[in-house]
This record gives structure tokens, C-alpha cells and sequence, in this order.
């Protein structure tokens, strides 16, 4: 049986729900379903007082679900678009992240900030940002970034786990997408990426939705002889440098893509670390994909435009490869 | 309401302790700062001490506490050891934080100090968690936040206000209005004069109180504290003080006319509670003995956390993550 996105999301919520009593979601309109229906029933089921309405008060109840995380609950907050988190970033840059280093260990943050991000159908340009690397620039935080339904399922269920504060970062292009979940699948540890394909020329190192562009274009590439291998991250902090260097120690080309302004993001970092840990091992210069240093436009011809995609990964590919 | 547990004189002399260990700790930050010895900027909350004795006189360790950059008061009135919290705030290993957090980033969990914040307002939510998480696992316990009247220009202040109404929270907003945000007056900040008056639109009790009269403030938190515990909801009370010191230390103050800094004593906390008490009988001899022992208490505990160790570099990047597996990656 395959399930869409949401649905996995639902039940990886309705399973820990069910299986810890310190697990409670709140956010706004959850108890009503959420904003995309992530949590329809949830309520239902698991009371009220589990899944919890909160008013449009960003600030608060990043705050509210930090100072219960502090005292035993494992919140599960949702801001239905991190364009909204730019509201809870004191508590989130702050507070969350730093109580455990500021307290000398007395106090963790066992929180999850489900969120949803990127650009599609016209959602325009304060309602598609993928604003991650802001997140991944502060420690104590862990990023994640699913790229599919399973992933997002055993991923969301180990950031529920963790013990440190979580931002869940769902693309909104991803929602619709079906999978059948393997019954049997060990949960994924947080901080270990994943070969979403093995191939020899060159390594495509992705995230969230841009890991399907990815194999998208591995496979039009494979078709012209060249064999690409593409990393699912999964995870931005932790970044698993381990498996970036596995993979580009044996193709010894690397693309970084991301939907994100190029300027300043992830791809920046991740180039630099192999630029400078991997620099014996590159035939070519580290190429990165990302959005151009715009906002994203309303006008669907216009967002198609400026958001990179499949062809970009192809040239980049086909610059370093050919 | 008559407060049911009104404070014997054994109370008050413990009390009167209290705030003069409190007004001692300060007064020894501020030498030490002066001296180079403090590193970053402490902020002492010198002349505001009867609103922590007050409060926390009702609370127990269980209880938990938020604070702001101006905490250390609030730290040692809830049960935090004068060494280790004197010894965090010099940066020491053997600190409350092992010298992680600093003056303005306190926290004693085993005695319910949730922590300081150095963002004004910031702590406000995080209170109403911690009042949240009681509420959901069925526990007595009520969580206090103090606050400076600058706090309430912050829009988390009037978010987690109505959050805690609409969740009926056990969580005591207190209000330390000291008549100044930082270097201006609050005449110039808001058009509010009084604080309380932010409670009544979102449905919540409140009550203005003379924050330097410690009989006034046992009282009226006594009164609140007992409401919270009942699980009638979130309450604001307002504590009229005065800050005596800078805003931080080393602040010049001009903002201050010199009549102001005169009439300072008069409004006191520990010399009001001193004549309340010669008033009801007790020795003016046996009070000063009470405040030489505190100073001499503190004034230990600050030499033996002169003397411990600082923190080794080795362990800088500890505590940044608690799953090991993250630990060991990052950085």
C-alpha cells in the first residue's frame, strides 16, 4: 500500500504519539488538521490536550515548546511555513539551541520544529524560502531534510528521539508524492546521509526535493554514458563528511545542488570542506546548484525560471564530466 | 484575599537574611567587575531584592523559576549555593554552568532555576512551557517568570500572556517595574503606566504592589502562588522597585538627577524591612548581627570561588549536543 507524503508524516505523528506520553504536538490549527492535513484525526485520537491549537503567536510557542522540552515533554511544534519561523528565531537561535551549552549540560531540548519550505505553484516569495543554511549556521541545532516519504517517515521518528532541538524541514513539492513504507526498516540514524544511487563519474550531493532532480538527472545522464552517484544528505547538521568523502574519492568530481540562494548556502560550506579535505582527490573544481540571488517571483512562468532544476544539475554535471 | 500562611517574626529575620546575602553577592560582583575580575557585563539587581525573597519564600525546589539578565537575586533566592552561582559568574569549572553561561545565563536545575535569559522578554514563553509541561503531567508545581516593565515592549510578552490565559497555565508573571528600560524612563517607552494594566484584556488577575515592602510582597505572591496552585490560571503581579545600581556595571548613569540618587535610600527594601522590624520589637543589635552574618557568608563563598579553577580549553566543545553520535560529528 503507498501513502503520500502527509499520510507518512501522519502516521510516523500518531506513532510516537502513541508510544511516549512526553510527545505532544502544538501549532496553528493542528488539532484541526494543520494548515496541509499532517495531522488530521490526531487530535481525535489522541486528545486535545496531546494536539494542541495554539494562535498565531510564532514567538510564543517556539518558546512554549523550548521551556516544555526543558521539563520532560518532547514537543513536536509545527510552523506551517519557515518563512513563519523567521518569527520564533530568538527562541529558536537564542535559547533552544544554546541551553544545553549554556547550562553546562544541566538541561537539553528534546523538540521538533516540523516546517515546510520551497517553492511551487505560485506560493511566492514569503511563503517558499528555503532558508535552511540559516539554521545550519547556529550550534546546537540539527537540520534535517527528507527527500521522500520513507525517508521522511523514519527520519521524523528519529529527530522525535533524539533529544536535541530539531528543525524538520518538509518541501511543499514533496507533499503529494506516494511511497509503500517498509514495514521492517531500521530508523535511520540522525547525521548519516544516504547513496540514493551508486555511480562512478561524478558525485551529486543533494537534499530535500532536489534529490529527485538529482536522479532525474542521473538517469538522463546515464543515458549519455556518464554514471552519477547522488547523496541524499538527509541530514545538514550533522553533515556526514564521511560519506561525501567516500563518494568523491572515487569520482573525484563533485555538484552540490540545493533550491536555495546559491549566495551563502549549504552547497558554499559543503564545497569548502572538500576543497579542503578532499583537494588530492578532485580532478576538477567543486560546482555548485542554487537558486539565483532573488526572491521567488508569483508568476508560475516566472518561479520556473528563476528555481534550478534538472537541466541545471545536468550542465553542471556535463561541465565537470565532459 | 487573606493570605493564610502570614510571615512570623522568625520569617521576616529569616528574610531580612536573605536580602542582605543578596545585596552582599552584589555588592561583590560590582567590586570584582570594577577590579577586572568579571568577565562580559554583569547586571545587578541591587534594591530589587525583596521581590525575590518575597516570591520565592513560597516556592519549593520542585518549582520551577525563568529570570532575566538582571537574575542573580532570583538564583540564590530560589536555593542556588552562593559559591557555585559566584563562581559561573567569574567563569569558573567548579560554576553553576561550569562556567558555560555567565551572569546573564544562570541555571540551577536541581533547585528549579530554569535559567536567566539575555534577551529581554525571551524567557516570558519559555515559562509558560514549563508551566505547560506540569499541567500535562498532572504535577502541582507553578513556574514564576521575573520580568522588567521593558519586557512588555516585546510582543512575546502580550503572545505568552494570552497563551497562558487561553491554556489557564500555572505561571506567575512577575513584573519587576524599576522605572527604567535600560537607560530610559518608562514615561518615555510606553504610554502604560502601570503594567498590570496589560492583564485585564486578556482575562487575567493582577495586582500593582509596592515591590520594596518585603511584608507587602510575602503577602501578595503568597495570595498568587496559592491561586496558581488551586489551578485557577496565570496571574500578573507588578512590583513596584527600584533599580539602585546602572543598568550594568560601569553604567555612568546621567540619566539620573542627583536629588533622584539621594531619595534612593529612603526607598530601601532592607532598610524599610529593618524598621518594620525594630518597629515590631526586634533588637536593632540582633539585626545587625544577622546582616554580618550573611556579608560573612557571602563574603567566603566569594573567596572560595576566587580561588577555583577555570574551565579546561579541552572541554570547550562539550555540551553542544547531547546524542553522542552528533557530538562526535559536528565541528
Amino acid at each position: 500500500m503507498t501513502q503520500t507524503f502527509i499520510e507518512i508524516l501522519r502516521r510516523a505523528l500518531d506513532e510516537e504519539l502513541a508510544r511516549d506520553p512526553a510527545v505532544h504536538l502544538l501549532g496553528e490549527d493542528v488539532a484541526a488538521g494543520g494548515a496541509f492535513g499532517v495531522t488530521k484525526g490526531l487530535a481525535q485520537k489522541h486528545g486535545m490536550q496531546r494536539v494542541r491549537n495554539t494562535p498565531i503567536s510564532e514567538a510564543a510557542i517556539a518558546g512554549m515548546a523550548t521551556g516544555a522540552a526543558l521539563c520532560g515533554l518532547r514537543p513536536v511544534l509545527e510552523i506551517m511555513f519557515i518563512d513563519f519561523a523567521t518569527l520564533s528565531l530568538d527562541c529558536l537561535v537564542n535559547q533552544s539551541a544554546k541551553y544545553r551549552y549554556m547550562s553546562g549540560g544541566q538541561l537539553t531540548v528534546p523538540m521538533v520544529v516540523r516546517t515546510q519550505a520551497g517553492a511551487a505553484g505560485g506560493a511566492a516569495a514569503q511563503h517558499s524560502q528555503s532558508l535552511e543554511a540559516w539554521f545550519t549556521h547556529v550550534p546546537g541545532l540539527v537540520v534535517v531534510a527528507p527527500s521522500s516519504p520513507v525517508e521522511a517517515y523514519g527520519l521524523l521518528k528519529s529527530a522525535i528521539r533524539l533529544g536535541d532541538p530539531v528543525l524538520f524541514i518538509e518541501h511543499k513539492r514533496l507533499y503529494a508524492l506516494r511511497e509503500a513504507l517498509d514495514e521492517n526498516a531500521e530508523l535511520p540514524r540522525i547525521g548519516k546521509a544516504r547513496v540514493a544511487r551508486a555511480g562512478n563519474d561524478v558525485t551529486v550531493i543533494a537534499y530535500s526535493a532536489m534529490v529527485r532532480n538529482a536522479l532525474e538527472a542521473a538517469e538522463e545522464l546515464a543515458r549519455a554514458g556518464i554514471s552519477i552517484e547522488v547523496i541524499d544528505l538527509r541530514t545538514l547538521v550533522p553533515l556526514d563528511m564521511a560519506t561525501i568523502a567516500a563518494s568523491v574519492s572515487k569520482t573525484h568530481r563533485a555538484v552540490i545542488a540545493h533550491e536555495a540562494v546559491q549566495n551563502g548556502g549549504l552547497g558554499a560550506e559543503i564545497s569548502a570542506r572538500i576543497g579542503s579535505e578532499l583537494f588530492d582527490e578532485l580532478d576538477a573544481p567543486v560546482r555548485r546548484v542554487g537558486c539565483p540571488f532573488s526572491p521567488i517571483p508569483f508568476a508560475p512562468n516566472l518561479e520556473q525560471a528563476l528555481l534550478p532544476g534538472t537541466p541545471n544539475i545536468v550542465r553542471a554535471v556535463r561541465g565537470l564530466a565532459g | 484575599m487573606k493570605n493564610p500562611a502570614a510571615p512570623t517574626l522568625s520569617d521576616l529575620k529569616q528574610m531580612y537574611r536573605a536580602l542582605w546575602r543578596i545585596r552582599t553577592f552584589e555588592s561583590q560582583v560590582q567590586r570584582l567587575a570594577a577590579a577586572g575580575e568579571v568577565p562580559g557585563f554583569p547586571h545587578l539587581s541591587t534594591g530589587q531584592e525583596a521581590v525575590a525573597v518575597g516570591v520565592c519564600w513560597h516556592l519549593t525546589r520542585e518549582d520551577t523559576l525563568f529570570t532575566s539578565h538582571r537574575g542573580h537575586g532570583h538564583t540564590l533566592a530560589k536555593g542556588a549555593d552562593l559559591q557555585a552561582t559566584f563562581a559561573e559568574i567569574l567563569g569558573r569549572d567548579s560554576g553553576l554552568c561550569r562556567g558555560r553561561g555567565g551572569s546573564m545565563h544562570l541555571v540551577d536545575a536541581a533547585n528549579g532555576v530554569l535559567g536567566a535569559t539575555g534577551l529581554v522578554g525571551g524567557n516570558l514563553p519559555l515559562a509558560a512551557g514549563a508551566a505547560w509541561a506540569a499541567q500535562a503531567k498532572g504535577k502541582a508545581t507553578v513556574s514564576v517568570v521575573f520580568f522588567g516593565d521593558g519586557a512588555t515592549g516585546a510582543g512575546v510578552f502580550h503572545e505568552t500572556v494570552n497563551l497562558a490565559v487561553l491554556w489557564k497555565l500555572p505561571v506567575l508573571f512577575v513584573c519587576e517595574n524599576n522605572g527604567y528600560a535600560e537607560f530610559t524612563s518608562r514615561e518615555e517607552h510606553s504610554n502604560v503606566k502601570h503594567v498590570s494594566a496589560f492583564a485585564a484584556p486578556y482575562g487575567m488577575p493582577a495586582n500593582t504592589i509596592d515591590g520594596n515592602d518585603l511584608p507587602v510582597v510575602h503577602a501578595a505572591a503568597g495570595d498568587a502562588i496559592a491561586s496558581l496552585r488551586r489551578g485557577d490560571g496565570p496571574y500578573l503581579l507588578e512590583c513596584m522597585t527600584y533599580r539602585m545600581a546602572g543598568h550594568f556595571v560601569g553604567d555612568a548613569q546621567h540619566y539620573r538627577s542627583k536629588e533622584e540618587l539621594a531619595a534612593m535610600k529612603e526607598k530601601c527594601p532592607i532598610e524599610r524591612l529593618k524598621r518594620h522590624l525594630i518597629g515590631h520589637g526586634v533588637a536593632e543589635s540582633e539585626l545587625e548581627a544577622i546582616a554580618e552574618g550573611a556579608r560573612q557568608e557571602v563574603l567566603q563563598a566569594v573567596e572560595r570561588a576566587r580561588a577555583e579553577p577555570r574551565p579546561d580549553p579541552a572541554t570547550v566543545l562539550e555540551y553542544v549536543y547531547s546524542a553522542p553520535s552528533i557530538a562526535a560529528i559536528s565541528g
